[in-house]
């Protein structure tokens, strides 16, 4: 069975949502439109060069409304509105007029005053801005519009951007099968309906005993090196909103964390967007096989201070993403003699700690923190359920953190993404079923190394070395020899040409911000042992087509 | 092995340590003194009594009901069909059907007087991460905000708190029964500006809480008209629509909006949840509701920090979606809260208080300015102190909500059952009594 057959749901990169829409994909009248939104918005302002196009794209709206609904118009939307319908599902339609004598109205006023109309926040104009810079979302959205099946698409782009784990997904779902009813509506007695406890306002940050049940499965998946306090860890809706929370308490706006990169793409979005703080990509290089460099870290500390650029924190991931390596005891003891040196915080996104497919153990910062005595208050983890536990729509995000203020106003913070209760409870009973969990997380292991090998093996034999990598659910591809330029350029001219030529989607090491041109984020977890042929000869595609 | 708590010596964000949580309010230092001393009818009946919490528990049995008797529901929980097709997708979107099921639901609300696209819902976790969204998306840092007074104490915190944006106040009083004039939407204005601060947006709670009042045909015109002419968007929370005793007295300004074939639509934005109507707090189920399309487009991208869980989408989908169900839940859930609220007014006329004549909501508005020693905000926590330590009541002063009157309170009565409600009357009528000797 192909895994990626999907009829009506729209699944999403990383532990998140379907990415912005791209420019190029909308209709000629946006290309006319979006450009002119900073002029419009006065940031630019030259009047007569906003009036004009405005008036043409009302005139072509009308035209196009007409010709597709003669009966009755809805008022077209002002000329100056920042966005265009929505992609994934029908556009917003613009509610319906009462009579077509309104458009007129709607019209003589946008022709007037192309500013009379409320703007939204410049915090949201980037944010409703479509990143065509970041291949890493538009590869999601291209695939998504031509989605790979078997039986109905067999010519559709196979999705490989896409860090969602589904070979042991069987294991999870039989377990909600047999009991989530019990879960989440049995009550004491036989028979009894029992969802009050579900109804009333919860803590924010999450029930005690669904806090207990994480700390209990965090402390399983790192197979009890660390016991993690319940009263130490704020749950949110997801790992996205507990980045956030944390990132708006330990900077302020206009500050940066340091970030060894290449790293996963979706914080530039997720920690930037809101926080208004920054991210200072610091490479690793392949001939440090990507190792964290602390004098590549030292440098950019200094530059940073020379720019007059704050650094609040260093931002890791381990195990890591893209490259899918397990930092070492000394490699973590490093980095938490250096931010103690500097006086900032150290965050350690975890999210894949038990997604460990080689031999290395992993080891978490809190262990290492156990063992060295070193100032606990300025390290922070954040984890979620979505990787280890594929259960990215029940969102699940955790900050654990030794500092008391950090928690505190986290735990305040995490009203605006509290995790809904029958979810809290479920959870609650399927974490603490430790027999399932340990017999779920050794499963998946097997199944994950099984695939990873098979899938870079297959990746050898197209002429394509993958970096040793021994978590996650991805391979760090080399790519280099394939592509025409050692550049920027090159790279993204390859990553086109697969997607269109051999119509699949990676993620371009580029959207990481890897300074080393040539290398993508493959990733397996999403394929069955059967898809690995059918994927081998789409790229033979290019890398045995014409240059 | 566990973790030592360390004391914190190293720089946080301003955000972090600044106290515009606004949890240091007596509105929420009653919610602790409940917290610490909670009523219970057996074990400790002269405990504190939670009167500041709007939470509805009047209809819950249906709720119950309706899950019992519709094994479907039982089974998408339990995993069969549903879970293997979508269990594991997650997107900002949100499942189609659930927000099929969210426009139908406030559609029935309004009587069916008006109509919803479903693809211009954004869901939120909830009514609170909604409010804070659009005020990240309407107004840049250093922006306000115009709320009308008195308002929900919360929003101190939901409006400014990451968002750096502030609230300028549009204050009314009990000369007109608190509703909100165009002289005060004026004066607030300019005040704003006078302080050199951009107004963006006003936001209004109809029906309003802590009054409890549903706002006027008139009123809203007005207001649509006064944002209409500063340029500025209007967030309308409606998330007690659902709580209006009578369907009749609830006119939502998506109606306004209509009748005046959607002119102004895309300064409009609707804030609703399940939270108060369908009294499912814990579930967080929000959503915002715009006619504006790059307010639709940056809301769902950014509600990607403030997802509805799937499953609990996947829930409540069908029992929102059945009409026979939520026809008859609205309805009698209104009938219930119209009994209590008229019971709860009642009793309290005759102890000799009065409150404001409401027609919505969990809550009365009740005013006790003639028990004031001293007609200032101080006078009013003096007495709000001594019903929560002599009455053991907890019940919300008008100053947290900021209104300009002392003297008025807001007294929650949907979050108990009618036993411990007619202990709470009791102890307003010993005080009453007490005080009337002396």
């Amino acid at each position: 069975m192909t895994r990626f057959s999907r009829a009506s749901s729209n699944p999403s990169p990383e532990t998140n949502p379907a990415p912005p829409r791209l420019k190029s994909d909308e209709g000629p009248a946006m290309r006319i439109i979006v450009p002119l939104q900073g002029v419009v918005q006065g940031r630019g302002g030259l009047v007569l060069g906003s009036l004009l196009p405005c008036a043409l794209f009302y005139f072509l709206q009308l035209y196009l409304k007409s010709r597709n609904r003669p009966s009755q118009s809805p008022p077209s939307s002002p000329p100056t509105t920042l966005s265009t319908p929505d992609d994934h599902h029908a556009s917003p339609s613009s509610p319906p007029s009462a009579s077509g004598s309104t458009i007129h109205r709607t019209l003589s006023r946008g022709l007037l005053s192309p500013r009379s109309h409320p703007n939204v926040s410049s915090r949201a104009a980037a944010v409703a801005r479509p990143d065509e810079d970041s291949l890493y979302y538009v590869g999601y959205k291209r695939c998504l519009r031509d989605p790979f099946h078997r039986v109905d698409n067999p010519e559709g782009i196979i999705q490989l951007g896409l860090a969602e784990n589904r070979l042991s997904q069987d294991l999870i779902l039989d377990w909600l099968e047999k009991n989530a009813y019990g879960a989440l509506l049995g009550g004491d007695k036989p028979g009894e309906l029992n969802i009050m406890g579900l109804t009333t306002y919860l803590p924010f940050d999450g029930s005690d005993n669904f806090k207990n049940a994480v700390a209990g499965f965090m402390g399983q998946v790192l197979q009890e090196s660390v016991s993690f306090d319940p009263s130490q860890i704020v749950l949110t809706s997801g790992a996205t909103p507990a980045m956030e929370i944390l990132s708006f308490c330990l900077a302020d706006p206009g500050n940066a964390f340091l970030v060894p990169s290449p790293y996963y793409p979706g914080w530039d979005r997720d920690i930037k967007w809101r926080t208004g703080v920054e991210l200072v990509p610091v490479p690793c290089r392949s001939t440090d096989n990507f190792n964290i460099s602390i004098p590549a870290l030292e440098r950019a500390y200094t530059q940073a201070k020379k720019r007059g650029l704050k650094i609040r924190a260093v931002l890791i991931a381990n195990p890591t993403n893209p490259t899918g390596h397990v930092l070492s005891r000394d490699t973590l003891i490093d980095l938490l003699d250096f931010v103690t040196e500097k006086n900032i915080h150290l965050i350690s996104d975890e999210v894949f700690a038990g997604s460990i497919h080689g031999e290395s153990k992993f080891v978490s910062v809190a262990e290492v923190l156990e063992s060295e005595g070193i100032d606990k208050t300025r390290v922070h983890i954040v984890y979620g359920l979505s990787k280890d536990l594929p259960l990215p729509g029940f969102r699940v995000g955790v900050i654990h953190s030794y500092n008391e203020t950090v928690i505190a106003a986290s735990a305040k913070l995490a009203r605006f993404s509290s995790v809904s209760a029958p979810t809290q409870q479920l959870l609650t009973v399927m974490l603490s079923d430790k027999q399932f969990i340990s017999n779920y997380l050794e499963a998946n292991r097997q199944r994950m190394r099984r695939m990873y090998l098979l899938f870079v093996d297959a990746l050898k034999q197209l002429g394509i070395e993958c970096a040793n990598s021994e978590a996650g659910f991805y391979c760090w591809a080399d790519m280099s020899r394939y592509i025409t330029s050692y550049s920027e350029k090159g790279e993204k001219k390859l990553w086109e040409k697969l997607l269109t030529v051999a119509k699949v989607n990676v993620t371009p090491g580029l959207s990481c911000h890897c300074i080393e041109p040539g290398w993508f984020r493959c990733c397996f977890t999403t394929l069955t042992e059967e898809d690995i042929p059918l994927v081998v000869e789409r790229m033979k595609r290019v890398t045995q087509g014409p240059k | 092995m566990v973790a030592k708590v360390y004391k914190p010596c190293i720089p946080l964000s301003a955000i972090a340590t600044s106290s515009t949580h606004g949890e240091d309010s007596p509105y929420f230092a009653g919610w602790r003194a409940y917290d610490e001393d909670p009523y219970d009818a057996t074990t400790n009946p002269s405990g504190v009594i939670q009167m500041g919490l709007a939470e509805n528990q009047v209809s819950f049995d249906l709720l119950e009901k309706y899950l019992e008797e519709h094994q479907e529901v039982s089974k998408l929980v339990n995993g069969i069909g549903g879970f293997r097709e979508n269990a594991l997708f997650q997107d900002y979107h949100g499942l189609n059907s659930f927000r099929k099921a969210m426009a139908s639901f406030m559609e029935e609300i309004r009587g069916g007087k008006v109509k919803f696209d479903s693809n211009r819902i954004v869901l939120t976790a909830g009514a609170t991460a909604a409010n804070e969204l659009l005020s990240f998306i309407i107004a840049n840092p250093g922006d306000a905000l115009l709320v009308p007074t008195p308002y929900y104490p919360g929003f101190d915190r939901d409006l400014r708190w990451r968002t750096g944006v502030n609230i300028i106040p549009v204050n009314c009083n009990s000369s007109n029964k608190f509703q909100i004039t165009k002289q005060a939407l004026e004066e607030a204005y300019a005040k704003a500006k006078k302080a050199d601060l951009q107004v963006k947006g006003l936001l209004m709670t109809n029906p309003s809480n802590p009054l409890g009042t549903a706002m006027t045909r008139p009123v809203l015109e007005e207001i649509l008209n006064f944002i209409s002419s500063k340029n500025m968007h209007l967030i309308s929370d409606e998330i007690y629509s659902g709580s209006v005793f009578s369907s009749e007295e609830f006119i939502s300004i998506a109606e306004i909006l209509e009748e005046s074939g959607y002119a102004d639509a895309q300064r409009v934005h609707i804030v609703y949840s399940l939270s108060k109507d369908l009294g499912l707090p814990g579930f967080r189920v929000g959503a915002i509701y715009s006619y504006n399309d790059a307010v639709v487009t940056t809301a769902r991208r950014m509600s990607s920090f403030t997802l509805v869980s799937s499953q609990t989408q996947k829930m409540l989908s069908p029992m929102l979606s059945d009409v026979n169900f939520t026809k008859n839940y609205i309805k009698t859930n209104r009938e219930r809260l119209k009994r209590r609220y008229d019971y709860v007014v009642e009793k309290l006329r005759e102890c000799g208080i009065e409150c404001l004549h409401g027609n919505a909501g969990l809550f009365c508005w009740m005013n006790l300015k003639p028990l004031l020693e001293e007609a200032t905000t101080d006078g009013e926590l003096k007495l709000w102190e001594t019903i929560l330590k002599d009455l053991k009541l907890d019940i919300s002063p008008g100053s947290s909500c900021h209104c300009t009157e002392p003297g008025w309170f807001r007294v929650c009565f949907a979050n108990m059952s009618i036993e411990t409600l007619d202990v709470a009357l009791s102890r307003f009528t010993s005080f009453m009594e007490k005080r009337r000797k002396t």
